[in-house]
């Protein structure tokens, strides 16, 4: 695989909003059939790298490039028609339309003729529920039902379903299982596994490191806006890479900084004769 | 799961009926409804009941069409208020000051409800101003534009103007003596907006910018486009109505159509649509109508004080909003329980 052109390419790329770097430097490959886990804590800069991925942001210095050709990105459109399909946290799906007709917004299928086409709400419904269920998500089966009627992991699930379908290569994962508990969490891992299946490039952000253990091949480590670590399946522990996504900062140190405090503040005795020993 | 998808396929049965969202809008116009025939008797069970009401809810009827759309695409306008009276304004001044052929009036007092609608637009797009403020901001310019024009060119508030023949049968006659030719207008363009709502494909466009802006830009619907078409159409649909309180009542006055601001609204909350956008529909808007428009004509001949119409009006709103919400829990939960 490491011998392929990589679908997406980042070389050197650095982002600035005015004076304020928030990515330097960011060389990154992903490949087909492969998922990278872009991990990092809360304002480390992965939504300003998946928005510049995703077309959203232009990048102040360095080359996008798709299958080893520089691509330039002026808004989420053209990235979209290039193949790269971004799914938010809570699905980017709409909780009080149809299933058919959400899974259609801006690419309407129509019956009919010139002027008077309307939306073909049987076609829509026929389909996003066979490609619901080609995921493996076989409750769905009523496309006329309300989005928000589905689970958060359905609701996922019929996001990533409908990025595939409209021929997606690479699938931009926006943290899918931040809300999710652990039993809606493992179904929207197993998709992601299915879209890596079908050879699709996944670029899965996360900050839970279990969620990116169990489907990740290929994990990127962003710390203020920098990659502080680029490295494959197996090469690293859980532990290290919990302590990366700490920023660099012993967890364990973390660990017994807030046990400290925890004990200060309800038993100072305890702490005092500890203290004493 | 086979069974569960023949009850779907079959497409009728009363627990899906009673989940439409629609349903709570048609219980509360047939109370609505029964309330007033029983305490107005015969009067108001014929023709002269059925055309006031059916006038009102004409009128009112063609500005909460678009009201509607806009709120379910998750905005508001504050500014039919003002259209009304600039664009029957403009044409009055046009025909009645200037001479010029009616048709002229006409185009030039819609022109003026698009272009206010186009700055509304344009305002709720270009800048973060909450379009409920944006508008009501474009609302007192238009009032004041208005005043000013109707003053520097007449000199006066109002401007009369009497219609042609042709001009006053298609746009203000009154039908039997009664029914003002604005309810077949309004009919039109209940079929125009339903089509366009429910029908073309544009009208998915309207509930996903109401369901989430961001997501609906990222599916690739021109969202700043579709804002601003729906605000010039709701800026048409007032001036229609101004313009043709023109051809009606022969005068077009510089203050007036404020009611509209809030009947509209409620109209459109009435029939269903959700306030913060994304679901609602044609059908809904047009009932909310019936039911505002009954309840607002209903109070004369049930010989009330007016007084109590409006509280009848305030918790029917109440009410409403409230069943609403309901019926679209219901709605929600429909999936999850299934299984």
């Amino acid at each position: 695989m490491a011998d392929q052109t990589p679908i997406l390419e980042l070389q050197h790329v650095d982002k600035s909003f005015g004076p304020i770097d928030v990515l330097g430097d960011i060389n990154l490959k992903v490949h087909a059939g492969e998922v990278l886990c872009l991990l990092g804590d809360n304002g480390a800069g992965k939504s300003t790298l998946i928005k510049t991925l995703a077309g959203v942001y232009t990048p102040t210095r360095g080359k996008i490039l798709m299958d080893g050709k520089e691509v330039h990105f002026t808004r989420p459109r053209d990235a979209q028609e290039m193949g790269i399909s971004t799914v938010h946290q809570f699905g980017g799906t709409f909780p009080l339309m149809s299933i058919g007709r959400s899974f259609f917004v801006g690419v309407e299928p129509t019956k009919g003729w010139g002027p008077f086409k309307v939306f073909d709400r049987k076609t829509a419904n026929d389909v996003a529920v066979k490609a619901v269920q080609d995921f493996g998500i076989t409750r769905i089966d009523d496309g006329d039902r309300l989005v928000g009627g589905l689970s958060g992991g359905e609701r996922q699930s019929l996001a990533i379903a409908r990025a595939v379908h409209f021929g997606a290569r690479v699938l931009i994962l926006d943290e899918p299982t931040a809300a999710l508990g652990v039993k809606q969490a493992s179904h929207v891992l197993r998709i992601v596994n299915e879209a890596k299946k079908r050879g699709l490039a996944v670029i899965f952000i996360t900050h839970q490191v279990m969620h990116a253990l169990a489907v990740g091949d290929h994990f990127a480590v962003l710390i203020r806006g920098r990659l502080a670590a680029n490295f494959m399946k197996g090469e690293k522990s859980r532990e290290e890479i919990t302590d990366l996504m700490a920023g660099g900062e012993d967890m364990a140190t973390l660990e017994a900084q807030i046990a400290g405090e925890d004990t200060e503040l309800h038993s100072p005795a305890h702490v005092r004769a500890s203290q004493a020993e | 799961m086979s069974t569960q998808a023949e009850t779907g396929a079959k497409g009728f049965s009363l627990g899906a009926l009673a989940r439409r969202p629609e349903t709570g809008t048609v219980i509360g116009l047939i109370v609505v409804y029964t309330f007033f025939a029983v305490m107005g008797g015969p009067v108001f069970m014929g023709a002269p009941g059925w055309s006031s009401w059916l006038n009102i809810a004409a009128e009112v009827g063609i500005i909460a069409l678009p009201v509607g759309l806009l709120m379910i695409s998750g905005d508001f306008d504050m500014s039919v208020g003002a259209i009304i009276p600039a664009s029957s304004m403009m044409a009055a001044i046009l025909c009645g000051h200037y001479d010029l052929p009616a048709i002229v009036g006409i185009v030039g007092g819609l022109g003026v409800g698009l272009l206010v609608g186009f700055v509304n637009g344009l305002v709720v797009t270009r800048t973060t101003i909450p379009s409920l403020i944006a508008t009501i901001g474009v609302m007192f310019a238009v009032m004041g534009l208005t005043l000013g024009f109707a003053v520097l060119i007449k000199g006066s508030t109002s401007v009369s103007y009497v219609p042609d023949p042709l001009t006053k049968s298609i746009l203000g006659q009154f039908i039997n003596g009664m029914f003002n030719v604005s309810i077949l207008w309004w009919a039109g363009f209940v079929a125009l907006f339903f089509w366009f709502l429910h029908l073309s494909p544009i009208g998915n466009w309207v509930y996903a910018l109401g369901g989430d802006q961001e997501s609906a830009r990222n599916a690739g619907v021109p969202t700043n486009k579709l804002k601003i078409s729906l605000f010039m159409m709701s800026g048409f649909c007032a001036a229609f109505v101004g313009v043709a309180q023109v051809m009606t009542y022969q005068q077009a006055q510089v203050a007036g159509g404020q009611s509209f601001i809030f009947n509209s609204i409620m109209c459109v909350v009435i029939g269903g649509v959700l306030l913060t956008g994304g679901a609602g529909s044609v059908v809904g808007i047009v009932l909310g109508t019936m039911t505002f428009a009954i309840v607002n004509q209903g109070i004369f001949f049930a010989s009330l004080d007016p007084n109590v119409g409006s509280i009848i009006i305030g918790v029917l709103l109440l009410v409403a909003v409230l069943s609403n919400d309901t019926f679209r829990a219901l709605a929600l939960s429909y999936a999850t329980k299934k299984k």
